[in-house]
């Protein structure tokens, strides 16, 4: 798994000079909760491995990015949340480097639970594409040099929830794919890196839709799994084209996740599906209605699958069978997901702010660590460089062994 | 002159400048200044205009401090797109320019701030720059914008007038709490402050308020239902009033019964006009409502719509808007509809689906529907009734009474 993943992220990312240490979109470089390395992260979470803390100007509850020594956050303040911002911060010390502000151009109607900075912005390594519940789509450059922006209420009026939107673009290839889906005016594009502009754009299931693109492969090609209640449709990111369906439903909330051509699907449960190369349907490999996930999303790394089901229950499953290896009861109600690396310790946070580490390696899988933050966190965290970086509606904190 | 630093100040960044290799001079406003505003103005759809607008973008945010006010003064011709493309060159100059030690050019913001024909967003923009160089200045100024026509800067001044409000009530000062929440009530526009007024008055204050009248809420309707919705294509079917308005005639409702419009007058403080009150609380239906609206003068307006059902809209017989999602939330403006009033007679028809669902949330069949300039402020009907506190017995096939 790990040399399929390895080769898959490798195939992802643009600029392999730190692309090791980098974590460029929503739930990481594969967008499956795993990152590689990582083996010193903290397993106490504590105030002794909070490494910093500062404070944001607005909302937000998409997962901060890390681009070489960079962290970048996205959050919106004001009456109604009608300004957006962009920072960016030295991972070092929290200083930060620059803020970009901005004025909403679409509806930032959205749920009291949820917020106009809900989606995780993404990068390719150069520049960062930031997006919010508004439609509005910003390219920076990791200056905070503008490059181009997009108005995507302006150009498709009734593409919004009343709810909010949430779902995070990734960056695949040459790429920038995003579901704009919603009730109404549903659709789904690949955006030009350098420019904005459409590079294709496909009408999409019309229902709210709060899950995120993942990218992964089908036989030797890059596919971004499009989900949405219908089920999955996987696309060429550069030019949508349809290389697979499945056609069995999925959850409109927690996302996909992929292990190289596998897909870990939100649906009757968790479902495990395998793309075939000649164009027929994929293979359906296991299905496990006992592994269904409440908000979060499933997690992948060291040959299993995790899931958090509604009630705050972490079952682990064996990537192959579906199996059910273990379960433990964690403290929830959780709206983020979780996040491991290769110190193989599970991380996150429910909503009241409380962290959680959980040491995978333990038979039945073992908190090891909790920390009180004392805010509502609604978010995933991030990991890159052995340190965990996460947000709330008020602040930004890191989590470092002290060196 | 923009400039007035003192020597040292000035002197420090330049021998800092020179020392690490770095050009210390910038460019004053560009020679091709117009130019370049002129291709950010030129952004469009679909990222039209990207390319060019972030060449020119690199150009005026490298310039100097006298570029600040010819880029906000070009706001006010800008879309918001390119006020947003605007915005971040003037806040790269102005970091940059203070982190430098120079100064912003107060007097020449302090104009601009004043200048009431200029952009209201660039206008709050120039008062934040303010508020960063001169706080206790900015502090002195936010009573005056209590009339403002921008309500990016209204808003602070209502504010102040709140928390005076709140302090006198608290120490037991209700004649003058009373007035101040009063005049507060008169000067806001924004739909959270008035609702904190309102809640104010109502309550331990015990005054009476007509919150109809102060938002322009439309109270008096005609209504027909139900017509059919099944499998939701009552959106896009065209029904008889859709083709003609004639309040005395008969039409085939749902299941073939025999319907006819009934007038419906709103008693509720935020304009709810509610289908489910004289149709009952159906699923799958459609139903209509019609008023007119009679203008003192031929005049620019917006008709803002609050609804969670699918609708649509038409002026005068031109259909405005449309949006077929339900039930995901609604807010008082959710929707902001530019208009032309007629001087005079005009019409108002809204169509209203209810869906299938079956929760107690989907329950509500219902919009708010207010009439009211662009920034927020009511117009009233020349010929608006006296808003009603209980509801007046109906009779069918009456003539809608005017808003």
């Amino acid at each position: 798994m790990r040399f399929i993943a390895t080769i898959l992220g490798l195939c992802l990312l643009l600029s392999a000079s730190t692309a090791h240490a980098d974590w460029r979109q929503f739930r990481g470089p594969e967008g499956n909760g795993y990152v590689e390395g990582n083996e010193n992260l903290p397993i106490e979470l504590s105030q002794e491995t909070m490494a910093w803390k500062v404070a944001l100007p607005g909302r937000g509850l998409g997962s901060p990015i890390i681009v070489g020594d960079r962290v970048f956050v996205t959050a919106a303040s004001g009456p109604e949340q009608k300004q957006l911002h962009v920072l960016c911060f030295d991972n070092a010390d929290g200083s930060l480097l620059w803020q970009r502000n901005f004025w909403a151009t679409g509806r930032t109607m959205c749920h009291n639970k949820t917020c106009v900075a809900a989606p995780t912005p993404a990068s390719d390594g150069q520049h960062l594409y930031a997006l919010w519940s508004s439609n509005d789509l910003i390219c920076l450059d990791l200056e905070g040099n503008l490059i181009w922006t997009r108005g995507l209420t302006l150009d498709y009026p009734n593409a919004s929830n009343s709810l909010g939107m949430a779902s995070s673009p990734i960056v695949v290839g040459d790429t920038l794919v995003a579901q704009i889906e919603n009730d109404s005016e549903s659709f789904a594009a690949g955006f030009d890196l350098a420019t904005g502009a459409n590079k294709w754009k496909i009408d999409r299931p019309k229902a709210a839709n709060w899950t995120s693109p993942v990218p992964m492969k089908s036989g030797e090609q890059l596919v971004v799994a499009l989900q949405s209640s219908e089920g999955i449709l996987g696309v060429l990111p550069a030019t949508g084209s349809e290389i697979f369906e499945f056609d069995k439903g999925a959850a409109t909330i927690p996302s996909s996740a992929a292990d190289g051509d596998t897909l870990f699907i939100p649906s009757n449960g968790l479902t495990a599906i395998k793309p075939s190369e000649n164009g027929e349907k994929p293979t359906e490999l296991w299905n496990e209605s006992a592994q269904r996930p409440g908000t979060s999303s499933p997690l992948i790394t060291d040959d299993r699958v995790y899931t958090l089901n509604s009630a705050g229950v972490l079952s682990a499953a064996d990537l192959n069978s579906g199996e059910r290896l273990w379960r433990a009861r964690l403290k929830g109600p959780f709206a983020g997901s979780p996040v491991a690396s290769d110190n193989h310790h599970l991380y996150i946070f429910n909503e009241q702010g409380v962290g959680q580490c959980v040491d995978l390696s333990d038979p039945e899988g073992k908190i090891v660590s909790e920390i009180e933050l004392g805010e509502t966190i609604l978010g995933t965290p991030s990991l890159s460089d052995n340190a965990l970086y996460i947000r709330s509606d008020g602040h930004l904190w890191k989590f470092a062994q002290k060196k | 002159m923009i400039f007035r630093p003192r020597l040292t100040r000035f002197l420090a960044p330049l021998v800092a400048m020179l020392a690490s290799g770095m050009t210390p001079l910038r460019a004053a406003v560009p020679d091709d200044f117009e130019q370049s505003v002129a291709a950010i103005q030129a952004v469009g759809p679909e990222g039209s205009g990207n390319v060019e607008a972030a060449a020119a973008w690199k150009k005026l945010s490298d310039a100097d401090a006298t570029a600040i006010l010819p880029l906000l003064r070009a706001m006010e011709k800008s879309s918001p797109l390119a006020r947003n493309w605007l915005r971040s060159a003037v806040e790269v100059i102005v970091d940059r320019e203070l982190k430098a030690g120079a100064q912003l050019p107060f007097d020449e913001l302090g104009s601009f701030l004043l200048d009431v024909r200029q952009s209201p967003q660039g206008r709050r923009l120039a008062f934040d720059m303010i508020s960063r160089i001169d706080p206790e200045t900015a502090k002195t100024l936010v009573p005056g914008f209590i009339e403002d026509p921008a309500t990016e800067l209204r808003r602070d001044a209502v504010k102040l007038l709140m928390d005076e409000g709140k302090a006198l009530a608290e120490a037991d000062k209700k004649q003058a709490a009373v007035l101040v929440y009063r005049q507060a009530l008169n000067s806001a526009r924004d739909v959270d402050q008035i609702q904190e007024i309102a809640k104010q008055l109502t309550g331990k204050l015990e005054q009476e308020i007509d919150l109809p009248r102060h938002f322009g809420f439309l109270m008096n309707w005609q209504v027909i239902g139900p017509f059919d919705n099944t499998k939701r294509e009552g959106f896009d079917t065209v029904f008889p009033p859709e083709e003609e308005i004639k309040l005395d005639g008969n039409y085939p409702g749902k299941d073939g019964k025999e319907i006819g419009w009934q007038p419906l007058v709103s008693t509720d403080e935020y304009g709810k006009i509610d289908l489910n009150q004289p149709f009952g609380p159906l699923k799958e239906v459609t139903g209509y409502a019609f008023t007119e609206f009679n203008s003192a003068q031929a005049q620019p307006a917006e008709l803002r719509l609050s609804c969670k059902n699918a609708w649509k809209i038409w002026l005068n017989g031109e259909l405005l808007s449309g949006r077929d999602e339900y039930h995901r939330g609604q807010r008082i403006d959710q929707y902001q509809l530019p208009v032309q009033l007629k001087a005079g007679k005009n019409t108002i028809l809204v169509k209203l689906c209810q869906n299938e669902q079956t929760q107690d949330w989907t329950v509500e069949w219902e919009f708010k529907l207010r009439v009211c300039d662009a920034t927020g402020t009511a117009i009233l009907a020349v010929d608006r009734p006296e808003t009603q506190k209980t509801q007046a017995p109906t009779r069918r096939g009456r003539p809608a009474d005017a808003n």
